[in-house]
């Protein structure tokens, strides 16, 4: 039997946490590849409905990237429209039965490519630990 | 819709760790792919050139590059599906090397994880659409709120450059708050020796034009192409007839505190704000003018005209510069130093005014209660700043002021005797430090680390302060004759304006600037630039800094005589729309208006950044080619087989 991996992916802003990426790249530093990104144009542009379109689709976890409070977000206020959105839809998916833990989001600035690696590492053990999430949101074990 | 695939192999960089083969094995397999090509170096010109022969022989629609990161060469391949006939926005491009190559070393791993990257690229390309950059014509002129120094510097700096400026200052005259100074730190040039020709200079300079007891009531539009109200109180004198004979004064019954002087001095309802104010003619004081006709009697030229009412002028303009200055922070909330309740306690610009040889005493320093001589002065620094209960931040300026002050109290009184309360001496500057030693050295000034905690009148009429030395740890007392406030300052803009312009303010409301070290003098808002103190307190030096810094962004912007943008904006699908406004309050620009119940996003100022959609309950606005379907799909697309 094929050993089971997470499968996560990563809204990253094309501004900070989108950076980086980039950046970890040039750096060569390496984190491990069941993280899938969607660079895009801000935090603020993830909706509720990409998010669990993920999950619908196979995804253990969703991890959003954007720039920091107060005031990095290159649109001004993205990353706490973002913020809002998933308070509230961690709230819901919660009480839908999932471990809000398969959502997270994350200030990582255009610098902080070490703090992308952590962020990556550590949520891929979260998730890892959470195991498999099965059909409609329902948390195996 | 026929989408051609490339693949970089970026040297050895992508393909020692991304199966190149395996990759195009499978992209050969999505719907709508026709070809997929890879390629030793796409980036180099006979990579560019496969491209371009590719578009024409396999009739290409769209393109996907998968190389190294677009930050690098979006613009390459951009231009290169151009040259090939295709409109740059067909034109997807995905990093394989940063996201992908250089962070895994399993290959196995990578080449799905490439894979993957690649038909999330081919699903979104495929609702692509072409769109042509946004072109709008720009309005050669420049509005500039606030006619202090920061605001006279941007106007000439600006109308030097051949662009015509309207300047609006609120008050009677220009200058602001650098004509109330007596000498400035920290080479001790008197204040109006170097300001007003700098007034004069404006006022005469064919390319700008001076509205004076002028206010912003109304702005719409958008960078390039703002209309602007602005109301015109009377000034009630004739600004050409005026000969400032000053007959009118002398018989005006009318006696007010002279706003110059702050309050150190009384003025008539008719008056010169101050000898050298620019416009240079006498003003009627609407509110406490009692119509008494004696000075229309008077006046040898008729140049009153008592009945003059307000007016509103429109104008349009391409930029808008805020330079609305400070003001002090009101001293009487400070209440256990007793200003207001006591004539001599003093704040710093009325200590500036009795320092200034054209100020109410002529430059000698009595006290304001019972006219003595004041031999013995008490500053307190820090008064309302850095205060939890008042204002968090540090003023800046104070330091220098306060230092500025000794020095020339000592000058003027040799035998005085001068005691500062500071927390911190704050000299970064260039010869600012050497200031303050000199002062500290040359003047024998009793600098007290700490606070002083209270202020009271003794019986004698002594005034005495109360504070703490931090360094010796004793209570002190000291006794003087006038009490100096370095009082913090504030912005002296309006909330109400700042939401007219739409302009972020910080919690303290100074103007928001993007981003404090790149894009120190731009606004969230295109086309609006700040300087001077309305921005964060500064001094002099600094407020001419950054007025010379925001002259040339706006020169830089007004000078094309046309801008262009990215059409990457966001579309509103009217039979959709349901009017609910929720896109209006997200809108980080106020980019979005209902009209007719249907919202409306203004092309100009929208900026891409797609809140709105994932805010829009019903999916009737789109930013275009980021739509919610071709999000969703991409999404779908990189988790395919899981
Ligand atoms: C006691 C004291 C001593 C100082 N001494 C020194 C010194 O020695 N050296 C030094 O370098 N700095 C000194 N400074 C600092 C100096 O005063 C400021 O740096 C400088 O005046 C800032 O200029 P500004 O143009 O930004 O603002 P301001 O001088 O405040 O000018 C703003 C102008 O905008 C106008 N305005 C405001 N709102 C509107 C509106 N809505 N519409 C139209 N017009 C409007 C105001 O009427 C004003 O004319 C001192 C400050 C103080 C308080
Ligand atoms: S641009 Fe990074 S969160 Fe908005």
């Amino acid at each position: 039997m094929v050993e089971w991996k997470p499968r996560i992916v990563a809204f990253l802003c094309r501004w900070c946490a989108g950076s980086a990426a980039e950046l970890a790249g040039i750096s060569r530093l390496s984190y491990p590849a069941e993280i899938i990104p969607i660079i895009l144009p801000c935090s603020g542009r993830v909706s509720p409905r990409l998010i669990i379109e993920a999950f619908l689709n196979g995804a253990d976890g969703v991890l959003i990237g954007g720039c920091h409070t107060p005031n990095d977000c290159h649109y001004i206020s993205g990353n706490f429209k973002a913020f809002k959105r998933v308070y509230l839809l961690k709230k819901l998916l919660s009480q839908l039965g999932m471990n809000p833990m398969r959502l997270r989001i994350e200030w990582i600035s255009a610098t902080e490519a070490q703090k992308l690696v952590r962020v990556v590492e550590e949520f891929l053990n979260e998730v890892e630990n959470l195991g498999p999430l099965g059909g409609i949101f329902h948390e195996k074990a | 819709m026929r989408v051609g695939v490339f693949i970089c192999h970026c040297g050895r960089n992508i393909a020692d760790t991304v199966d190149i083969k395996k990759v195009i094995e499978d992209i050969l397999k999505q719907p709508h792919v026709v070809c997929a090509i890879d390629y030793v170096y796409l980036c180099a010109e006979p990579g560019q050139q496969i491209i371009v022969d590719s578009i024409r022989k396999e009739k290409l629609d769209a393109i996907v590059v998968a190389a190294c990161t677009p930050t690098l060469h979006y613009e390459t391949f951009a231009r290169a599906i151009e040259r090939g006939g295709l409109n740059r926005y067909m034109l997807e491009m995905v990093s394989i090397r940063e996201l992908v190559s250089w962070v895994h070393k399993d290959r196995v791993e990578a080449t799905d994880k490439a894979i993957r990257i690649i038909r999330g690229a081919i699903a979104k390309v495929l609702d692509n659409k072409a769109y042509e950059p946004i072109k709008s014509r720009v309005v050669k002129k420049c509005l500039v709120i606030g006619g202090g120094i920061a605001g006279i510097t941007v106007a000439l700096d600006v109308a030097n450059a051949g662009i015509p400026v309207v300047l609006i200052e609120k008050s009677p005259t220009i200058g602001g708050k650098m004509a109330m100074l007596s000498e400035t730190f920290p080479t001790l040039d008197c204040a109006q020796c170097i300001l007003t020709p700098k007034m004069a200079e404006v006022y005469k300079h064919p390319l700008i034009e001076v509205h004076t007891l002028s206010e912003v009531v109304d702005v719409s539009g958008h960078l390039g192409n703002f209309r602007v109200k602005i109301l015109k109180r009377p000034r009630k004198v004739k600004i050409e007839l005026c000969r400032l004979c000053g007959l009118c004064e002398r018989v005006c019954p009318v006696r007010v505190p002279r706003e110059f002087d702050r309050g150190l001095s009384e003025r008539k309802a008719i008056y010169l704000p101050f000898p050298q104010a620019i416009p240079t003619a006498y003003v009627v004081d609407e509110n406490n003018c009692t119509r008494c006709r004696l000075c229309l009697k008077v006046c040898p030229t008729g140049a009153i005209d008592l009945d003059e009412k307000s007016i509103v002028v429109e104008e349009e303009v391409g930029a808008i510069v805020i330079a609305t200055g400070y003001d002090l922070y009101p001293a009487e909330r400070l209440r256990e130093y007793g200003y207001g309740l006591y004539k001599d306690v003093v704040d710093s610009l009325q200590f500036e005014r009795m320092l200034s040889s054209t100020g109410p005493t002529e430059g000698t320093i009595i006290r304001p209660s019972d006219k003595r001589e004041v031999k013995r002065i008490t500053f307190i620094q820090c008064a309302g700043s850095r205060d939890e209960a008042h204002l968090k931040y540090c003023s800046k300026i104070c330091c220098m002021y306060t230092a500025k002050h000794a020095l020339l109290f000592k000058e003027r009184v040799p035998d005085g005797e001068v005691t500062i309360f500071y927390i911190d001496i704050r000299a970064a500057g260039k010869g600012y430090e050497e200031f303050i030693k000199r002062v500290q050295e040359e003047y024998m000034i009793n600098y007290v680390r700490g606070k002083a905690s209270k202020v009271y009148q003794d019986v004698d009429g002594d005034m005495v302060v109360i504070g703490f030395d931090t360094l010796t740890g004793e209570r002190i007392e000291v006794r003087s004759d006038l009490v100096v406030l370095a009082v913090g300052i504030i912005p002296q803009m309006s909330r109400e304006l700042a939401s007219k312009l739409r302009v972020p303010l910080d919690e303290y409301g100074f103007v928001q600037e993007i981003h404090p070290k790149l894009r120190p003098v731009e606004l969230s808002i295109p086309g609006i630039f700040v300087c001077g103190t309305a921005h964060a307190p500064k001094d002099i030096s600094e407020s001419v800094m950054q007025a010379s810094a925001t002259a040339a962004k706006v020169v830089n912007l007004l000078s094309k005589g046309e801008i262009t943008k990215e059409p990457i904006i966001a579309e509103v699908d009217e039979n959709i729309c349901s009017g609910c406004r929720v896109c209006v309050t997200t809108c980080p620009y106020g980019a979005i208006e209902i009209i007719d119940d249907k919202a409306k996003v203004n092309e100009m100022l929208c900026e891409g950044c797609g809140i709105c959609e994932a805010s829009c309950p019903v999916d009737a606005i789109k930013l275009r080619n980021w739509k919610e379907e071709q999000l969703m799909n991409v999404v779908r697309a990189v988790l395919g087989g899981r």
